[in-house]
């Protein structure tokens, strides 16, 4: 036998023996429960390593536009593109299979998730059904309205302390955005006359102090910095504390990007959250997680994670610009009960804005709506209407 | 990671358990499931359309041919549910291979690799590990050139990144990203660098502008290799996203980062079946040895909940001596195992990664593992603290440890006596199962995952060419099915030989269960 053949063996053995002994309490019966299964265990053929025949259709093109997206684009203000998927879909004459199919495909394409997406499916061919509608227009209609009710009844503003500074806690994982999203948060305090405070909190990435440094003085925020490999949760301590000091009105403490599956790492979090909690009575008043929207279902995961862990109050969805889909802002409206508080549509400072869900549905659904036409839906317009100041 | 895919494809798998024949409608309510697990898993609605099709298309044909056989009396060679995993598993892996991990090297003077992608991606991370991959594994002498001058810090995390790993990074204040990779390649040549690596900025593939920066770059340089930094965690845009920025560039690669959460990779099925542009590696982990190539097959097993059984050989074969492996094996498969040899050993896995990565990559803990399972490292903390306590006869003997001295291992290492007993009752069974491993009709047989690791290995000598008759033959070798308690043996399609007794087989595992009982209290 060869060597290597040997050496997976004791890998093997070696894995199984630790495993024995680190599975703890219900291992024994796992084993008994799998027994029966052998059979269906199947050894892939190593010919699978073959590409598989391709003869097979490629795959449809990606629609060209999602349904976040002509939101976003309005957002960015990039002109055309405006009337796209909704209104093909809800122009026709007729509600059939293919409506459904379509609308099923523009939903999940704009990554508004499979659960979410059936659930808005099923209460739109529910309330069709019963209303014997044949309008695909009112369809749109029954669509905006649900999309507003969910995400309008999770709508919440950034808190606001009675007494001395508020004090942001901002998560989320590896190049979600929080730096960036600190910065131009700081800036939009300094701008609006307050003192801001940042805690240089991710000590962990390479240079990642330098960048909060840099968004400091391009802000004005005074920075709390220790070295790199230091402790975050002493970092954010001696920020709180000299905020509550020198009498600041935000103290903003970033942490290192972390994935919700971490567990250490998420216990850290903990452990920062705590101690902030201590050095200020009712801290954090906000934990914000900060969200890519170019992530797909995995966002709700981390939602879900970071909410467990830290208990977050607001989301700040990044990245909207592009040709991101952020429909995934649905499904986490839908499955968890978080509200979105700001989202970033660019690169430039004055690019994060609080996040108004009602402006923020007309801006969706009421672009291509008859009276207006799609002339007068240009960017200035549809900014307006989105209520962005 | 991979959680949701391979929970789609293991709830199927067992539904499907048992039955001799499948049906249409079966198919069609798999596919159901299998379509809603892979939208979950965020890979390309175009994409999972295509699959669905093509499996049910192929699988009911297969359905008719199963069927056919045992009307004749045939010995069924596989189980319907094998096969519509095998069709699955073809043709995962083939929306994902072929195999392509060789970067194109530069016949004369150094070679360029050019790292591109959305922001916070991870490119200027990658940019790292993948100089220090070259410079550990492919021997090659690297240079990193920070070309991302616009986020604030890129350019000194990407210092203090090459100062850890001893690689140079080039950069200059001031000088715009298309002259600064260009003045990057002269400086390589007269130091002597053969490859060189540039982190641009992340970018929208719709900003016109930074985009004609990433060309005047490719046309200032000419890259052999441009490689294209994804988040696994991507949604519905990846395809997209990649097209446009394939079409401006011509990727020659994907990496496939933060892949070591829970993220459910469904973008790397995307984008290779798209844009026909492989995917070279993956990250997964925050290290800077944390970069892995990439294996279709190992993430095709591994959503369809089949273990990872080849990147556990390499992991293995990194770190491990395999003679003394070997010596080792023989001795603890006759069940002469004691502490000593296990915390040897942990040692050993330590070296690989992660135990909870390791565990994940062993076929069927995975599917023994409760969902959510975490391998709680401080656990073995705590195993260690008491083996610490033991004197080194009883780590050489396990068996002279008797109540009096389990109180004074308690004591010693700060735990309660029912710890102690806990260990050792653990310790026991792990002792009776490699036992039993090693005893039973033949040792390749009763491992889990044994005959693909051999295939495997031979496929690697062989340069992965694979000759069915080779197959068979391992298969043989392979002995009897069966396999040792809760992990069975895996079988293999279409070489599963009907061997012994079925009723005497049926005794032998009676008995196995009795005796495990027995062991348990």
């Amino acid at each position: 036998m060869s060597p290597i053949v040997i050496g997976i063996i004791v890998a093997v053995v070696v894995l199984g023996g630790v495993a024995a002994l680190v599975l703890k309490g219900g291992s024994s019966k796992n084993w008994d429960s799998v027994e029966g299964g052998a059979s269906a265990e199947l050894l892939p053929s190593p010919s699978a390593a073959k590409p598989a025949a391709k003869a097979a259709p490629k795959a449809e093109p990606a629609p060209a536009s999602g349904l976040f997206s002509r939101l976003v684009d309005g957002l960015a203000r990039t002109k055309g593109r405006m009337i796209g998927g909704l209104d093909e879909l809800f122009g026709g004459k007729k509600i059939d299979e293919d409506l459904w199919q379509k609308l099923e495909e523009l939903l999940i394409t704009s990554d508004v998730g499979v659960r979410t997406a059936t659930s808005l499916l099923d209460e739109m061919k529910a309330a069709a059904a019963k209303e014997e509608l044949e309008d695909p227009a009112r369809l749109r209609q029954i669509l905006a309205d649900r999309v507003r009710e969910l995400l309008v009844a999770n709508a919440g503003s950034m808190a606001q302390p009675e007494s001395g500074p508020l004090i942001i806690m901002v998560v989320g994982v590896n190049g979600a955005g929080k730096t960036t999203t600190i910065g131009k948060l700081a800036s939009r305090h300094v701008t609006a006359g307050r003192k801001v405070v940042i805690a240089a909190g991710d000590t962990f990435r390479a240079a990642a102090i330098d960048q909060v440094v840099v968004w400091g003085k391009r802000s004005g925020a005074e920075v709390v910095r220790h070295e790199e490999g230091s402790d975050p949760a002493a970092v954010a301590h001696d920020a709180v504390t000299a905020g509550v000091a020198r009498g600041a009105d935000v103290v903003i403490c970033d942490t290192a990007g972390r994935l919700h599956s971490q567990t250490d790492l998420m216990r850290e979090l903990q452990k920062v959250h705590r101690v902030i909690g201590k050095v200020h009575d009712g801290a954090p008043h906000e934990v914000l997680l900060v969200l890519d929207s170019t992530n797909g279902q995995n966002a709700i995961a981390q939602a879900r994670e970071f909410s467990n862990a830290v208990g977050v109050t607001g989301i700040a969805l990044t990245k909207l610009d592009g040709t991101a889909r952020g429909g995934v802002i649905l499904g986490i409206a839908d499955e968890l009960d978080i509200p979105v508080k700001l989202i970033g549509i660019g690169e430039g400072v004055d690019d994060l804005r609080d996040f108004e869900p009602e402006a923020f549905v007309d801006a969706l659904f009421s672009a291509g709506d008859v009276g207006r036409g799609q002339n007068s839906a240009d960017a200035a317009a549809l900014d307006a209407e989105a209520g962005i100041a | 990671m991979l959680e949701t895919l391979t929970d789609g494809f293991r709830g199927v798998r067992l539904k499907m358990q048992g039955q001799t024949q499948i049906s249409e409608d079966d198919i069609s309510e798999a596919m159901r499931e299998i379509r809603v697990s892979l939208l979950e898993g965020d890979v390309d609605y175009g994409v999972v359309n295509g699959f669905v099709e093509r499996v049910k298309e192929k699988a009911v044909g297969e359905v008719v041919k199963v069927k056919a056989k045992t009307k004749k009396r045939d010995t069924m060679k596989v189980s319907p549910a094998d096969h519509f995993v095998k069709i699955c598993y073809d043709e995962l892996a083939g929306l994902m291979g072929p195999v392509d991990v060789e970067l194109e090297y530069a016949n004369k003077g150094p070679t360029a690799i050019m790292m591109v992608g959305l922001q916070g991606s991870g490119k200027t991370t990658t940019s790292a590990k993948l100089a220090k991959y070259l410079k550990t594994k492919k021997k090659k002498k690297p240079m990193l050139v920070a070309a991302d001058t616009y986020r604030p810090a890129a350019v000194q995390q990407l210092m203090v990144l090459g100062r850890k790993m001893n690689i140079p990074v080039f950069s200059l204040r001031g000088i715009p990203p298309v002259q600064l990779c260009q003045m990057a390649m002269q400086q390589a040549t007269s130091v002597g660098r053969d490859v060189v690596i540039f982190d641009t900025a992340g970018r929208l593939a719709i900003d016109d502008t930074m985009m004609k920066e990433l060309e005047g770059i490719r046309e200032a340089t000419n890259p052999r290799n441009v490689l294209f930094v994804c988040d696994a965690m991507i949604g519905q845009d990846a395809v997209r996203t990649a097209n446009a920025f394939h079409e401006r560039l011509a990727l020659s690669g994907f990496v496939l980062t933060k892949l070591d959460g829970d993220a459910r990779g469904g973008a790397a099925l995307s984008i290779k079946e798209v844009t026909g542009v492989p995917v070279k590696f993956v990250g997964v982990g925050e290290g800077l040895d944390r970069l892995e190539e990439f294996r279709p097959e190992g993430l095709a097993s591994r959503i369809l909940g089949m273990g990872d059984i080849v990147g556990l050989m390499q992991d293995f074969e990194d770190v491990v001596d395999t003679e003394q492996a070997e010596k080792d094996a023989e001795k603890i498969l006759k069940g002469d195992f004691n502490f000593d040899d296990f915390v040897q050993q942990l040692e050993m896995l330590k070296g690989m990664g992660p135990l909870q990565e390791i565990f994940e990559k062993m076929p069927m803990i995975g599917d023994m593992m409760p969902k959510g399972f975490q391998v709680d490292e401080k656990e073995l903390v705590r195993i260690r603290a008491m083996i610490d306590s033991m004197t080194k006869s009883e780590r050489r003997n396990p068996d002279l440890i008797n109540d009096s001295r389990m109180k004074r291992v308690a004591r010693g290492s700060g735990h309660g006596i029912k710890q102690v007993k806990d260990l050792m009752e653990r310790f026991r069974m792990a002792r009776v199962m490699m036992k039993e491993m090693g005893r039973a009709t033949g040792l390749m047989g009763k491992m889990p995952g044994m005959k693909q690791a051999a295939g495997l290995a031979r496929l690697k000598r062989q340069g992965m060419s694979m000759d069915p008759s080779m197959l068979s033959s391992l298969g043989e070798m392979a002995g009897a099915d069966g396999g040792m308690p809760g992990m069975p043996g895996m079988g293999m399609p279409g070489e599963r030989k009907k061997k012994g007794n079925p009723k005497k087989k049926k005794a032998a595992r009676k008995k196995q269960r009795a005796a495990r009982k027995k062991n348990r209290r």
